[in-house]
């Protein structure tokens, strides 16, 4: 398994042809106490850029895109129920949404861990 | 704004404590340290203390302070006590609001406490509307603090005896860490608490003796906002403007007895025309549907889809664990209990007509037992 990550601070964990999606310890800590999360349902396909969940701190509002595209095989029942899954374990428990990969190709468009985390320092 | 950040005489205490420094009002300030919810819920359950030293505080003096003052806000300052903090309204000659205040009389003087983003417009409508010989000082070199929450009085009395004797809206002169400290019972989380004028060069040490008490945690402008929009308290910029007026903002008991019959102030004639025949939109409350925000800015749409309203303040409430907001409806939505639809985003959502505060005030009144 490999994971990349976006420009936008969101993760992506690709086995073969599936992907899981959420955003970044980095993000949750920007947006602070997350109070609601809206995930795609199963089925759903998106392009990449796509609109396809919402994420919002006591805050802010913010929109999360589909660093991909694909068709949703699941979405995280669990962070709609408890949305502060995502300030707690970001990178985990607090996963977005499953994808089923309709391009692997535009994985190559991705960072890798280190590229991002040089990405994180140069926004400091 | 262009001009270039500005830094409060706490900046580097907050930094040291990990606050996460945002831009406001021309100042650098924490917008939270560990978090709004956890600040949130401690100041409604122990004490919290606030930097609010970007507001601005002014002294009005001199011959014709009095009178200068009363023709540009709707207070009645003949029958203003010495030490009794007014919460009071600077209106322009359309009725609008420039800027909501709180004016104490401090012996041969008035004192201000104005919004920050503001002062600066503030100091220039005073100085235009105030007559000559009436001198306005804006006191840079006083720090504010506020420390709020129902411990803060336990707090502060064990550093400053003797301020457990005020009462909601009272204030007095006080010594804290060694510094002259004016200390009011009043502040903006609808909570009882403190707010306390200290000189800048003497305000680290006096948060540092305030954080260390075990009741009190230093909080951000997040929770600020957060309690202030449970507490139904209208905040500048957002809730009240310069096309706002008083009976539209819902803020008619700003509005003395003897002034609303009398007038002589700016904008009388719009407001004496509201409270005659009603005004064209209200401030109200609104309970929302769901668990999903609505931010400022969402439009309040009728049947037809006409836009005829707006939330002026939307978020999460951590005390009641849904979110609220506030917003201008016309005057025959603005009854408890109407169904709105606002549109924000994209999506509908439904708010229902809630009476404010979202959160009782547990201020300490007169007659309350200590």
């Amino acid at each position: 398994m490999t994971v990349y990550y976006t420009r936008d601070h969101e993760w992506i964990a690709v086995d073969g042809d599936s992907a899981t999606v959420g955003i970044t310890d980095y993000a949750q800590s920007a947006l602070g106490d997350v109070v609601f999360v809206e995930v795609p349902a199963a089925g759903k396909t998106l392009s990449k850029g796509d609109e396809a969940a919402v994420v919002e701190s006591v805050k802010a509002a913010s929109e999360v895109y589909a660093p991909v595209s694909g068709t949703v095989s699941e979405g995280n029942a669990a962070i709609e129920a408890t949305p502060d899954l995502v300030n707690s374990d970001a990178e985990g428990e607090g996963w977005f949404f499953k994808l089923t990969l309709s391009d692997n190709d535009e994985l190559g468009e991705l960072m890798s861990a280190e590229q991002y985390r040089a990405y994180c320092a140069e926004l400091e | 704004m262009s001009e270039p950040e500005q830094t409060l005489p706490l900046d580097g205490w907050h930094r040291a404590r990990g606050g996460r420094m945002v831009s406001f009002a021309g100042y650098a300030m924490p917008v939270q340290y560990e978090g709004i919810i956890a600040e949130h819920l401690w100041t409604r359950s122990s004490a919290g203390l606030f930097d609010v030293s970007h507001m601005g505080q002014l002294i009005v003096a001199g011959d014709g302070a009095q009178k200068g003052l009363e023709a540009l806000l709707p207070a009645d300052l003949m029958i203003l006590k010495e030490a009794r903090p007014k919460y009071s309204l600077l209106l322009n000659d359309e009725g609008g609001i420039v800027d909501d205040l709180m004016i104490t009389r401090r012996g041969e003087h008035f004192y201000l406490v104005v919004n920050g983003a503001t002062k600066h417009g503030d100091i220039a409508h005073l100085e235009a509307g105030l007559p000559r010989g009436v001198v306005l000082d804006h006191m840079k070199e006083q720090a504010l603090l506020a420390l709020q929450g129902p411990k803060a009085v336990d707090a502060l009395a064990r550093l400053v005896p003797g301020v457990d004797q005020l009462t909601f809206m009272t204030a007095g002169a006080f010594e804290l860490a060694g510094a002259k400290a004016w200390i009011s019972r009043s502040g903006y989380t609808g909570e009882d608490g403190f707010e306390i004028s200290v000189p800048a060069a003497a305000v680290e040490k006096v948060a540092d003796l305030l954080a260390a008490q075990p009741e009190v945690k230093p909080i951000g402008l997040g929770a600020r906002d957060s309690l202030r929009l449970e507490a139904g308290l209208p905040l500048y910029g957002h809730d009240l403007g310069h096309d706002t007026s008083p009976v539209e903002a819902d803020l008619v008991f700003a509005l003395s007895k003897r002034r609303r019959a009398e007038g002589g102030f700016a904008g009388w004639h719009r407001v004496a025309r509201e409270l005659a025949e009603g005004p064209i939109r209200r401030r109200v409350g609104l309970a929302i549907e769901g668990r999903q925000p609505v931010r400022e800015g969402a439009m309040m749409v009728d049947a037809e889809g006409n836009e005829v309203g707006k939330v002026t303040s939307g978020g999460f409430s951590p005390s009641l664990e849904a979110p609220i907001a506030m917003a201008y409806v016309p005057l025959a939505y603005a009854v408890q209990g109407t169904q709105i639809s606002l549109a924000s985003r994209g999506r509908i959502f439904t708010g229902t007509v809630t009476p404010l505060p979202f959160v009782p005030h547990r201020y300490h009144r007169k007659g309350a037992p200590q």
